[in-house]
């Protein structure tokens, strides 16, 4: 009997231990990044695109990553998702519920989601290069979409696979097609976590670096059309990161701020719409 | 060709995978009137019932041979449209599940996928309905109301609205009461006796003196085979074969 007792008190002990080191390191990122980052911080750096000098101490701001990113993460995003829908309602909707080709699919994309993104950026640089494309908003937005369509499509595949197979039959059985029954029945009840899905997705697409960093390049400006090279946050903050001057290294710390502050937002509305969207589902 | 029955099955065969769950039934199910299928769990009452409205397709691994005539067409022929088969048909399964939208949307699901599109139509439709079901009463001032936060009982009941406002002529049951407490089920079970006028309802139990209570037609089925049927009281009553004798007594079960 004590023996027991002191089992679960020990295991109890253990796992608010690994629950507080995850939280740690939560708060010591944020702190790193308030602490050097707010200083560094004013209205030019989130209103002004880099001056002449910028990457020197001289004056400026990184809107244009700022915009870059946003455009980049949030074309990606869409791109994705129009791939993604179809598949994930072919998968649960159409496809027999055990067929081979549904398991295939379904390994591939997990093997997808473990593609490390600098392949997904040397693979979209090569496709670019035989389609002759230069580096490019478009070509940004095609790298990153491989990125997050693996994820989106297999996030939303589990949230629309926890469905009850009655609420489909439910449907069919008032004479509805499969795509009513898709588009009007499957997607309302998933439909909290699809948005979850695209929203991970979109911050997951708008944080990384390496899949940029050959298609997309880099520039001084806002991207006014799809074909010019675009900034984007991870690549500013290397860059910055990576010049020899302690100011301009501060305005690394933030501009991952400003990054954060993105990610924070998407989770933020992410959970707001969840919430809105959750009072129709069936249990 | 005789329409004297909305459903006739003939020499129905169902096989999920290896293994054979309905062996040759053939019977024919009396219009208006409501039909009890009974037997042990297991025994091929739900895949029967299922079998009306072509639900059993996407079940992996299944095989059909024979036919179910409804309205004098067999349901299983080619080129039938399945939609319209369905549509014939309300189905109110074991645990209600009503779609992830308003109590309004629910009823009106149906009427607007068959091309019903006038709002005031469809709220007639509606209301008519949930009338019917005799849950107007409870919902009319929430409508718009998701119908997950319903009771359970409620929801049997939208269910059922849901599935008339469709205007079928069958109404199938597979055991529509057995999620329910005994309130909500006589609820239900006075539902049916309403409509039983106007409707030919088929219901899977496994509650015999549900059966007793409801039926006018009983089917009893043992190991995917018919053992017998005929009119509710004879069954109860008299039933020619042993094996339907010692399931209503309780002997086998």
């Amino acid at each position: 009997m004590q023996w027991r007792r002191f089992e679960e008190r020990l295991f109890r002990v253990l796992m608010i231990t690994a629950s507080l080191i995850v939280l740690m390191f939560l708060g010591m990122i944020v702190m790193t990044i308030l602490i050097r980052g707010v200083p560094a911080m004013n209205l030019a750096m989130i209103t002004q695109t880099p001056k002449g000098g910028f990457y020197l101490g001289k004056e400026g701001g990184i809107l244009n990553a700022i915009a870059g990113s946003l455009c980049l993460a949030g074309g990606a995003t869409f791109l994705s998702f129009v791939i993604s829908l179809p598949v994930v309602l072919y998968l649960n909707v159409y496809a027999r519920k055990n067929a081979p080709f549904s398991a295939f699919a379904r390994f591939s994309f997990d093997v997808l989601w473990g593609v490390p993104s600098i392949v997904y950026g040397a693979f979209g640089f090569t496709l670019m290069l035989f389609l002759g494309l230069r580096a490019s908003l478009l070509g940004g937005i095609i790298a990153v979409s491989f990125l997050i369509l693996p994820m989106m499509t297999r996030a939303m595949d589990e949230v629309v696979r926890m469905m009850p197979e009655e609420l489909l039959t439910a449907s069919y059985a008032l004479g509805a097609t499969r795509l009513e029954t898709a588009f009007r029945v499957v997607i309302r009840q998933a439909l909290p976590g699809i948005l979850t899905a695209v929203l991970i997705a979109f911050g997951r697409g708008i944080g990384d670096a390496a899949s940029v960093i050959f298609t997309a390049g880099f520039s001084d400006y806002i991207p006014t059309s799809l074909m010019q090279p675009a900034a984007t946050l991870p690549l500013a903050i290397f860059f910055q990161m990576g010049t020899p001057f302690p100011e301009v290294q501060e305005r690394a710390y933030a501009s991952a701020l400003i990054l954060t502050v993105i990610i924070l937002a998407i989770c933020l509305i992410s959970r707001l719409l969840t919430r809105r969207h959750r009072r129709h589902v069936i249990k | 060709m005789t329409f004297d029955s909305h459903i006739r099955v003939q020499d129905l065969n169902v096989f999920y995978g290896k293994q054979q769950a309905l062996c040759g039934i053939t019977v024919d199910i009396p219009d208006k009137k409501i039909t009890a299928i009974i037997g042990p769990s297991g025994c091929g009452k739900t895949t029967l019932l299922k079998s009306f409205n072509r639900l059993l397709e996407p079940i992996d691994g299944v095989r059909i041979s024979g036919k179910v005539v409804v309205d004098g067409e067999n349901i299983y022929g080619t080129g039938v449209d399945v939609t319209r088969v369905r549509q014939k048909m309300g189905l109110l399964s074991q645990k209600p599940y009503p779609l992830p939208m308003s109590i309004y949307n629910n009823v009106a699901y149906g009427p607007r996928i068959h091309g019903i599109r006038k709002r005031k139509d469809l709220d007639e439709i509606v209301e008519h309905n949930l009338k019917i079901a005799s849950l107007w009463g409870e919902v009319k001032s929430r409508l718009h109301a998701p119908a997950s936060a319903l009771s359970i009982g409620q929801q049997q009941r939208l269910c059922l609205a849901r599935g008339l406002a469709v205007q079928p002529q069958i109404i199938l049951g597979d055991e529509p009461t057995s999620a329910l407490d005994p309130c909500s089920s006589r609820h239900i079970e006075e539902r049916f006796r309403d409509l039983k006028n106007r409707y030919t309802i088929v219901i899977v139990t496994h509650i015999l003196r549900q059966a007793r209570r409801l039926a006018d037609y009983v089917l009893f089925m043992y190991l995917g085979e018919l053992i017998e049927h005929g009119p509710a009281d004879q069954i109860f009553s008299d039933p020619r074969e042993e094996m339907t004798r010692e399931y209503i007594r309780g002997v086998i079960s």
